[in-house]
């Protein structure tokens, strides 16, 4: 008796399983990722008045003038400019180092393994900040104080224990044949990486390049310290140094932080299912 | 085209010996088999061959001349994979290619010529149709004759080939098995051929080198394994079914192994004790016939426990017992017979070469 | 001996002659050249200067051994940063981990039905990953401003608070508020990695329990749960590290203050070393965070060896 439903309550409780439990959940985790986003697109398009007040929640008009105002009167295209030299230099120089080492560690028979990857791990889980002061003076040694090509060096080999990581373990699944046929048909090591290894392994490339060119993209503390001025600023600082002569202007910072965000985002969308396989590799086994 | 001479080749991983000192001599022109059970070092002898692997002693000579220090490239030596390793982003075209692309450039040859090579091997092996596919498009057969078809296309001296034809169903081994002998009739290349399994070794090689734990167990033609297995291990392992192997107590006229009677050699001097050996039956000297039959002279009666059909042959398993120990051996149904399984049969082994091994060093003693 | 070399000179008319082993070296010389430069020299250098008192606008530059390790240990306001920073790291990876485990559960759930719906879950769950932190920072600066921030005007419309609360001037809020944003910005990193151990689980664990008579709250705790442990140790650890190593979500969004009631470890460090230029002490700061984190990592590494060997 208790389990007995009509047709109709029995689809609708079907509906709810198969349906609406999963819309309910999407909305939910949605909501929590989304809503401040929202929120701030929301606010790059409000007129200046409606900034100072609340309700209403949303603009009667919107305007571009916020975007007008960061894109065409601030250093903030600048600021991109230099993100994008640096997150393509950084991102450029961490996969073609680490794919050569990622190989050695994967499949040449070399004695030291361990040491390499003790560096990486210390590497990786010194704080950045107690670097930074000997960074900056080895910089400086260097006649790279305040340029983007100590901002892009430093990113690379931050970036490096991840790259050669990921790599090290892409490689790992590549049938050791592969490599073996190639050196059999006459390949040296390097003619073998290059014809063979490295276009076989271009997924895995790829999810490294995209994790080292979101890291640079959005990394902000070397960045910080590493640049003086506004011309060698990358879009991070530019959003956190963002100028407001008394009051912040709020509109302005939004549809700059907006700005900022969509290289990446759009990126992480395009890609998301390469990026959730390496953010994922090695930490799961699947 | 090489005389491949092995000496004193050893190969250590850590503490842990994968071959334990070995010599061997591959003839000009050749085809010679490594076979043995996995993990017995085949494989890692190939690899060392190959240049893949380094030994942790000995040297490799081609034709006299040292190359252990050389790398693969240097040797001159093509390898089929049993995964047949092709590079799966190249189409057939370009794997067959790809050894003669990668030559440095003062020695390679013009791109027409490479062409014209292609398409001479993939004649010879039926891949005309196949050249712009892709691996992931073709059967196992058809993989398995690019994989040849790379190692062809260098014309090298010394072909290696590690199971080629272990990851393809029965009737396409056995027809491809005929094929690698018609290429090695016509290319007359020196070929070393890793197997696990004993019938395409006993197919295939000119000569054979048995392996088991790092070691040569014999080298010889075929039928001179089958015909006089050097030890234990090679008497069992080579044949199939495998040889009956039993503990038996050698008396001054006949040999006894629990239940089973046997004629004692007539080449053995008479000695005054008793010797306890291990006595090697092939099953197909051994006849099993009905119970009523009552010619000739009886080994012993037993009890049915398996037959195996195969082609003309019923291979039969006996088991004997009498009152203080039960054995198993596996013989062939006399003509026109059919037993069934629990069916009491006569066991009779009138002309059978018996091999007698030392039981403790499982070298041979002898055979009749 | 003469037969090979001959063969050898015979042979290396073309290409030089180079070992695998050789290769390999040089395959792995740049990375190891660069990192050696750039992260391991300044490392190396970080610790040689915790050992030094470097106070460049004095003109002091001398070896002082333990002293600032020992000065470290009297400082209150150091004392106060480790506070903070520890109170940081277990407030926000626990809600991290709690709140990236339900979202990994309920995502799972999800899964077993409609592809299409886990791709949108991924979709909406990349975009705080993705987010440069700095903004983020700022996105929440906004919501928690006190006047015109969404957060006070929900709250009040809702009838939970009476009036304006100044999330980010108030010492008790300002913490808190941090810690919201910070487990915005990581959750989706926790779920993701949770939700990919979840799929390894198989299935017929789960039918094999159900038939045992185990309900679901029994599958999760006998089977989920422990299947899941190694994530869990990874999610943990890589969580941690970040945590106490934070410096970007909470520069940018209270600067360390309102008095010093946000400051970490890496902001006092920071302030240290680039505000009163005490090159010597704010090594030695940031040497303890290293400790600290270092610390951390082995005692989740422990407990999960533990697990292990129990589960074993």
């Amino acid at each position: 008796m208790m389990f007995r439903h009509d047709d109709q309550a029995g689809s609708m409780m079907n509906w709810l399983r198969t349906r609406g439990l999963p819309a309910c959940v999407l909305l939910l985790v949605g909501l929590f990722c989304l809503a401040p986003v929202l929120w701030q697109t929301v606010t790059s398009v409000k007129p200046d008045q409606d900034l100072v007040r609340l309700p209403p929640l949303f603009p009667e008009r919107v305007t571009s003038v916020h975007y007008d105002r960061v894109l065409l009167k601030s250093s903030l295209p600048r600021s991109l400019g230099n993100s994008v030299v640096v997150a393509a230099s950084a991102t450029a120089t961490a996969i073609v180092v680490g794919a050569f080492c990622a190989f050695a560690l994967a499949r040449l028979p070399i004695t030291g393994k361990s040491v390499i990857l003790g560096v990486a791990l210390v590497t990786s889980m010194f704080p950045p900040i107690a670097v930074i002061s000997p960074l900056y003076l080895l910089m400086r040694e260097l006649g790279l104080r305040d340029t983007l090509v100590a901002v892009g060096l430093t990113h690379a080999v931050y970036s490096l224990p991840l790259a050669v990581w990921l790599l090290t373990s892409f490689f790992q699944q590549l049938p050791k044949e592969l490599y073996q046929a190639a050196r059999i048909d006459g390949c040296t090591p390097l003619q073998a990486l290059l014809t063979v290894i490295f276009p076989l392994a271009r997924p895995g490339l790829a999810v490294a390049a995209l994790l080292v060119f979101i890291y640079s993209w959005n990394e902000f503390m070397f960045a910080l310290t590493l640049t003086a001025s506004d011309t060698t600023r990358t879009a991070p600082v530019a959003v956190a140094l963002f100028p407001g002569l008394y009051e912040i202007p709020w509109g302005d910072l939004a549809a700059a932080s907006l700005v900022v965000t969509l290289p990446v985002a759009g990126l992480a969308l395009v890609f998301q299912r390469h990026i959730i396989a390496g953010l994922t590799a090695g930490s799961v086994k699947g | 085209m090489a005389e491949v001479r092995i000496e004193l080749i050893e190969k250590r991983i850590g503490q842990k010996p994968i071959l334990l000192p070995l010599t061997l001599t591959v003839h000009d022109g050749e085809f010679f088999v490594l076979v043995g059970p996995s993990g017995c070092g085949k494989s890692t002898l190939l690899s060392l061959l190959a240049g893949l692997d380094q030994p942790t002693a000995g040297r490799i000579l081609f034709d006299g001349s040292d190359v252990t220090d050389l790398e693969p490239r240097e040797r001159d030596v093509a390898l089929v994979f049993q995964s047949y390793a092709l590079y799966p982003h190249m189409t057939v075209r370009q794997n067959m290619a790809f050894p003669l692309t990668v030559v440095p450039r003062a020695n390679r040859l013009a791109r027409k010529r490479i062409e014209e090579e292609v398409h001479r091997v993939a004649g010879f092996l039926g891949l005309l149709a196949l050249l712009d596919r892709r691996p992931r498009e073709l059967s196992g057969g058809q993989r398995q004759r690019v994989a040849l078809g790379r190692a062809l296309i260098r014309k090298p001296r010394l072909f290696l080939l590690d199971e080629p034809l272990s990851n393809l169903d029965a009737q396409l081994r056995a027809s491809m098995r005929a094929e690698l002998l018609r290429l090695h009739k016509e290319l007359k290349v020196t070929t070393i051929y890793v197997t696990h399994d004993q019938t395409e070794a006993m197919t295939l090689g000119d000569r054979l080198a048995v392996l088991n734990q790092g070691r040569i167990q014999q080298i010889g033609r075929p039928h001179d394994i089958y015909a006089a297995p050097a030890n234990l291990f090679v008497a069992g392992f080579m044949g199939y079914p495998p040889m009956n192997l039993l503990s038996a107590r050698l008396g001054m006229e006949s040999i006894q192994a629990g239940p089973l009677h046997l004629t004692r050699p007539p080449d053995r001097p008479p000695t005054d004790q008793e010797q306890t050996l291990t006595v090697g039956l092939r099953p197909e000297d051994i006849s099993v016939e009905p119970i009523s039959d009552s010619g000739g002279e009886r080994a012993g009666f037993g009890v049915v426990r398996l037959t195996e059909p195969s082609g003309p042959t019923l291979w039969v398993t006996v088991e004997l017992k009498d009152h203080n120990e039960a054995i198993t051996i596996i013989g062939s149904a006399q003509a026109g017979f059919t037993p069934k399984i629990g069916d009491g049969v006569t066991v009779s082994a009138p002309r059978a070469t018996l091999y007698l091994f030392d039981p403790t060093t499982g070298q041979r003693a002898g055979s009749s | 001996m003469n037969d090979r070399s001959l063969t050898k000179m015979k042979k290396s008319g073309g290409p030089v002659h180079l070992s695998e082993r050789t290769w390999g070296y040089l395959f792995a010389g740049p990375a190891f050249a660069l990192v050696s430069l750039i992260a391991l020299a300044p490392i190396a250098a970080a610790l040689w200067l915790s050992l030094r008192q470097q106070l460049p606008i004095f003109g002091i530059d001398e070896f002082v051994g333990i002293r600032n390790y020992l000065q470290l240990w009297g400082d209150d306001r150091f004392w106060a940063a480790c506070r903070t920073t520890l109170y940081f790291t277990a407030l926000s990876v626990s809600a991290e981990l709690l709140l990236g485990f339900g979202f990994a559960l309920l995502l799972n759930r999800l899964s077993d039905g409609a592809g299409r719906g886990l791709r949108w879950a991924h979709v909406m769950i990349i975009l705080p990953w993705a987010i440069p932190t700095v903004v983020s920072a700022q996105i929440w600066a906004w919501l928690y401003q006190p006047d015109y921030g969404l957060l006070n005007y929900l709250l009040h419309a809702a009838g939970v608070t009476g009036g304006r609360i100044d999330w980010l001037a108030d010492p008790d809020w300002a913490i808190h508020a941090a810690v919201v944003m910070d487990v915005w910005k990581t959750t989706p990193f926790a779920a993701l990695l949770l939700l990919a151990g979840l799929k390894t689980v198989p299935r017929e664990l789960y039918a094999a329990a159900r038939v045992d008579g185990a309900g679901a709250w029994e599958q999760f705790r006998r089977i989920t749960l422990p299947l899941l442990m190694p994530v869990v140790v990874i999610v943990l650890v890589f969580r941690t590290m970040d945590a106490v190593r934070v410096f970007d979500a909470v520069f940018v969004l209270t600067g360390g203050g309102p008095g010093n009631s946000t400051e970490t470890l890496s902001i006092y460090a920071y302030k240290t070393l680039f505000q009163t230029l005490q090159f010597g002490y704010g090594s030695a700061l940031a040497t303890a965070m290293f400790v600290l984190a270092a610390l951390l990592s082995m005692l989740y590494l422990a407990l999960l060896r533990r697990h292990v060997q129990e589960s074993a």
